[in-house]
């Protein structure tokens, strides 16, 4: 990948992606920098979370090429993606409803987990010890998103914007460096909002990369460092905030009323 | 408290040779305790992944076959002219490759079954069982067939000569049992309650969210599976050499079934659950003979209560009690509605 960037983390390049005879995704390429937060923004069936499941290996992609810090992602098994620092969250509420949120975290914890099976099975020390530590760091995650005093609530009974702070910290438990959020605040009030965008900066002091997929577009123009804008599987503008917010195609197909409204 | 009890529950069970001495019922409870740890084994599955093994009874007549012929020793021609044939091996070796080899089993079907999961699990899972068991039925130069495997040696244990325990007699047979079962008690309860076991259950609650995080399906899958398989092998390990005959009909649906019914009424998912469910059903025969119920009204009677349980306590019997049992500690907190205790105490 000589011709890239050094600072590009995720290069994609190309990418397509077909559903039977319809494209929901044609030619997309463009990159994520090291340390940047990047948004993908789009109206509605523009390929945004297709192109986001595509890089996470829950789809393949039909054409081109998705590259993470050298390594090709084409092909590779969401696990796969996940243990190479690439962490995603849904864009539907997705947390394991039947658990505790304590335990919800601890399931995020399995890749820093280092137990094996033949060692579990003995019920050697080192795992007895790693528990201890595994729960420690997840009463932290906790209390980085602000949950802390929902560690022994069933998930179930969360209202729904500490459910996506939920989702958050189970994907900050995989030890992401480049996190895919599939709009995290949907569905959240303005002042949820406002906490997560809080949350969000905090996220980029610890060196994550981050991709956003989003409608709230006072969100977007808030936390962006740059901002993709895709309409019908084709990208059409790639700029900062500011250039986006001036592209004349972007306000044609996307922003126009919308953020004017955000911006009144 | 709960440490308490555990021991106290263990200290009976311990105790139960020592002033039972009918030894018909001795005989029901070691049989019992038998079904009981493969009902746990097929918990690991059912109730920690989430995958319904409907041929699980294969497993179990796969250790009871392989011990057997192990400890037996064997002739057979694999063709026409080329003879295998092995000498008897002792008992604790049988057992042992019983058990490996019912896992061995585990690992191929989980990793042919897990490509396609769900209801072709379940489907390959039968075909499996039902395969085994005409194998069973049909090489009668390896099995017997339907004349049965018989005169299986008894386990001993120690030093021949010198000293060494016979498990001939039924106290003896009924502690090898609960040694097992608490052994395959142990096992489960730590792998469900370590990162293996999360896996398991991230997989069963969720599984793109789980992959999502880095949990590998296939791998943790499998392992609960050979784990499983391993389990209900080793049950039926324990089954050949006390009941000492086999034939192709341990591996009859309706064992599986049982299993099934034992996990499901007693609380799927629980580790105490097949423990309970196994105990009641496997006991609840007996105990309606007893009381005089005729045969035909038993089979009523059983199925009756199997659908109530399933009906009123979809949950299952452990889950079910638990939770009566936590909100009623709730309602005797004085002044302090249920709902603000837990939020109290989880702050």
């Amino acid at each position: 990948m000589s011709q890239s960037p050094a600072s590009a983390e995720l290069i994609v390049k190309d990418l397509t992606i077909r559903f039977g005879g319809l494209t929901a995704v044609e030619g997309m390429t463009f990159e994520v920098n090291r340390g940047e937060v990047l948004s993908l923004i789009g109206p509605n069936g523009a390929g945004k979370t297709s192109a986001f499941n595509a890089i996470t290996g829950y789809i393949q992609a039909n054409g081109g090429s998705m590259t993470y810090q050298g390594t090709l992602l084409n092909g590779l098994k969401p696990n796969q993606i996940a243990e190479l620092g690439l962490v995603r969250t849904f864009q539907k509420t997705s947390v394991f409803m039947g658990q505790t949120v304590l335990d919800n975290v601890l399931h995020g914890l399995h890749l820093v987990s280092k137990q094996r099976p033949l060692a579990i099975i003995f019920g050697l020390p080192s795992v007895a010890r790693e528990e201890m530590e595994l729960a420690a760091e997840a009463h932290r995650i906790l209390g980085f998103v602000g949950l802390s005093g929902r560690a022994d609530w069933a998930a179930s009974s969360l209202p729904y914007g500490e459910l996506r702070l939920l989702e958050v910290a189970i994907a900050l438990a995989a030890k992401p460096k480049l996190l895919l959020l599939d709009e995290p605040v949907s569905g959240m009030n303005p002042s949820e909002t406002a906490s997560f965008m809080k949350i969000l900066a905090e996220i980029r002091k610890l060196d994550i990369t981050v991709l956003l997929v989003e409608h709230d577009m006072k969100m977007v123009m808030g936390v962006s460092d740059r901002v993709v804008c895709l309409n019908q599987g084709k990208i059409i503008a790639n700029g900062s905030p500011a250039e986006i917010q001036g592209n004349p195609e972007v306000i044609r197909a996307y922003l126009g009323e919308r953020y004017v409204r955000a911006q009144g | 408290m709960k440490r308490g009890l555990t021991l106290a529950w263990l200290l009976f069970l311990a105790s139960v040779p020592l002033w039972l001495d009918n030894l018909y019922i001795l005989h029901v409870l070691i049989m019992t305790g038998i079904f009981v740890i493969a009902a746990m084994s097929l918990n690991l599955l059912l109730g920690y992944t989430g995958q319904l093994s409907l041929g699980h009874v294969a497993f179990f007549g796969i250790g009871a076959y392989v011990s057997s012929l192990t400890t037996l020793g064997f002739s057979v021609h694999l063709l026409p002219d080329w003879q295998v044939s092995a000498d008897p091996k002792p008992v604790w070796f049988g057992m042992l490759l019983g058990t490996v080899v019912a896992g061995l089993f585990g690992w191929a079907i989980g990793r042919l079954a897990f490509k396609v999961r769900g209801a072709y699990f379940v489907i390959v899972t039968i075909s499996f069982a039902e395969v085994i068991r005409l194998v069973a039925l049909n090489w009668v130069e390896l099995t017997q067939g339907p004349m049965a495997l018989n005169n299986i040696p008894y386990l001993r244990l120690g030093i021949p000569e010198v000293f060494e325990v016979a498990f001939l007699r039924k106290p003896a047979n009924y502690y090898l049992v609960l040694a097992v079962g608490i052994l395959c008690y142990i096992i489960i309860r730590r792998l469900v309650k370590s990162r293996a076991g999360r896996a398991m259950i991230a997989l069963r609650e969720n599984e793109p969210l789980a992959s999502s995080v880095g949990v590998d399906v296939t791998r943790y899958l499998v392992l609960a599976t050979v784990v499983s398989a391993a389990m209900a092998g080793a049950a039926g390990t324990l089954y050949a050499h006390y009941v000492r005959i086999v034939d192709p009909d341990v591996f009859l649906f309706i064992y599986t079934v049982t299993m099934v019914i034992m996990v499901i009424s007693g609380g799927k998912g629980t580790l105490a659950g097949p423990v309970v469910g196994g105990i009641i059903f496997g006991l609840l025969p007996e105990v309606l003979r007893s009381a005089r119920v005729p045969p035909e009204m038993q089979w009523v009677v059983y199925g009756v209560l199997m659908i109530l349980v399933v009906y009123f306590l979809p949950q299952g019997i452990v889950p079910a009690v638990r939770d009566w049992w936590l909100s009623r500690r709730a309602a005797d907190a004085p002044d302090v509605p249920a709902e603000a205790t837990t939020k109290a105490a989880s702050r």
